[in-house]
């Protein structure tokens, strides 16, 4: 037996999870612990999808985060621009952070406060306008609080549901947020007023305080499922192969 | 050419496209020619990073145009945080792929190119020139759908660094991405490269392919040659990013003492092997 997962554990098997059902898409997570995620799952259950090393080619084999020296099994050559004819083809699948994220899924990675002068510059749009009304998305915000999950979002990098609904057919079809994955739990938008959700709530936090540390009204089910624990050969994947040297602990300090 | 010599080429008030990307193969040498000469009122088109840190903390862009500003290892450039958040350009922010839109259509010298990225988002309420275009061919529901028209961009003189090229301007780029470099050159009316060497043409096939010869010499008006030009962003197989001397640099933007020292020491260097020597001159250089 392994020893006993511990939360960045559980949130980076949350975020594999995000991708189950994808098939041979780009799998393309930013962030430490959706690339553990990304990687995870395409080392067990979505074997097909393809991942880029993070800087110019597709390796086929399973990398571990944040080495720049392991060796890459080269399936084909990836520079930025063609980065973008993908998001375009629709064949791929984002995982994103978000500074703000309100009910309806609208993304701010941009500035808080005026645009015009914010009071914090954050990244700044970045992809996330092209990546939404072309393709799945997911997020992870591994500070789950009132800050973060907001009534309304300063600036939209990324459009939500209601933002979209009035846009073309071809958008309303290609946009899905699949699901957002903090460090409480994990959240989809599988209702019929594509609003927020609670999924499940990890091991050891309670729905009172996932509502809590929402800004915003959740839609809570009558029944939340606590998130699944890792398997056995999912921690050992984690723990050897993808992230030996415990890089994912970081983002939970 | 030299770096003067090619800043001696520009105007203020010109619009200036500059590749690389983020922190990487910028062509920092003619840059800091930029930063040190008396031009204002300039506007910057890039996929950003130190260039339009530098070129804001400078005072000499007026406005910046961009996809992103990011030195990679330091997620937001320092300086043009401080410029945003004091209001101190004017500025074009547009979704990373829709910027290479606006390349591309200057390339191809047409107005614009649609596309869908920025419909739903602030991008089109942060640029309120931005226009939309119905499509002419309705879709299987008879619809014309609206889409972003992204238009060109009006770019009088891109600045790239290349790893190669021959006195005659074919450049050569041997790292893993050539980046936008390419549609740099041919969105604007002159296009001065540098490079890490210059080499006769017939030795542009020694270190590389045909495939690495992505800038034909049609689009380009002069060459520098600069060995270490692109420094401290990363210039591979030639050099990696110097991630010490970029975190001093980072570091500046909060201390304005330190960015005092920094700009004399640095920037106003007189000349790219004046800063070359104060760079290698640096306590705990290892270089």
């Amino acid at each position: 037996m392994s020893d006993p997962a511990t939360i960045d554990e559980v949130c980076a098997v949350a975020m594999a999870e995000a991708f189950r059902g994808d098939g041979e898409i780009l799998c393309n997570p930013i962030g430490t612990t959706p690339i553990i995620g990304g990687r995870l799952a395409r080392a067990t259950f979505e074997p097909d999808m393809v991942m880029t090393d993070a800087v110019s080619v597709l390796a086929a084999n399973i990398l571990p985060v944040g080495d720049d020296e392991a060796p890459r099994l080269v399936e084909a050559w990836m520079p930025y621009r063609d980065v973008f004819d993908i998001v375009w083809s629709g064949r791929r699948h984002v995982v994103m952070g978000a500074s703000q994220i309100d009910a309806h899924g609208n993304q701010n990675l941009a500035a808080i406060g005026d645009w015009r002068q914010p009071r914090a510059q954050l990244l700044g749009l970045r992809g996330a306008p092209g990546n939404l009304v072309n393709h799945a998305t997911s997020y992870w915000v591994p500070n789950h609080s009132t800050r973060s999950f907001v009534p309304t979002v300063d600036v939209v990098s990324g459009p939500g549901y209601d933002r979209v609904a009035g846009l073309s057919r071809f958008i309303r079809d290609n946009h899905a947020i699949r699901r957002v994955v903090s460090n409480l739990g994990v959240f989809d938008f599988a209702n019929d007023e594509q609003r927020m959700q609670l999924v499940s709530v990890h091991p050891g936090v309670t729905v009172d305080e996932v509502v809590d540390a929402t800004g915003f009204e959740l839609v809570v089910p009558d029944e939340v499922a606590e998130s699944r624990q890792p398997t056995d050969e999912e921690l050992r994947l984690i723990r050897e192969v993808i992230d030996p040297h415990g890089l994912r602990k970081a983002e939970f300090r | 050419m030299t770096e003067d010599e090619v800043v001696a080429e520009l105007e203020s008030g010109m619009t200036i496209g500059i590749g690389g990307w983020g922190s990487r193969r910028k062509p920092m040498s003619l840059v800091r020619a930029i930063a040190r000469s008396d031009l204002i009122d300039l506007t910057i088109v890039a996929y950003g990073g130190p260039d339009i840190g530098l070129l804001c903390a400078t005072g000499k862009a007026r406005k910046v145009v961009y996809g992103f500003v990011s030195l990679d290892s330091i997620p937001l450039e320092p300086h043009f945080r401080v410029a945003r958040q004091t209001a101190a350009v004017d500025f074009a922010e547009f979704d990373e792929g829709a910027f290479y839109l606006g390349l591309l259509a200057a390339a191809h010298r047409v107005p614009f190119y649609p596309t869908r990225a920025g419909l739903g988002s602030d991008m089109l309420t942060m640029n309120p020139d931005l226009r939309t275009v119905a499509s002419p061919y309705p879709d299987a529901d008879g619809h014309h759908e609206e889409l972003v028209a992204i238009p060109a961009f009006d770019i009088d003189v891109s600045l790239v660094h290349m790893n190669r090229a021959d006195a005659g301007g074919n450049g050569q780029f041997l790292g893993p991405d050539l980046y936008f470099d390419d549609l740099f050159a041919k969105a604007a009316k002159r296009t001065f490269m540098s490079c890490e060497k210059v080499v006769p043409t017939g030795q542009l096939l020694d270190e590389g392919t045909f495939h690495t010869l992505k800038i034909p010499r049609l689009f380009v008006d002069g060459v520098v040659e600069a060995p270490r030009g692109a420094h401290f962003t990363e210039c591979p197989p030639d050099y990696g990013r110097d991630e010490a001397f970029q975190r001093e640099y980072a570091a500046t933007a909060k201390d304005p003492e330190a960015w005092a020292a920094f700009r004399e020491c640095y920037v106003d260097a007189p000349g790219h092997e004046a800063y070359l020597a104060a760079v290698d001159a640096r306590e705990g250089s290892s270089s």
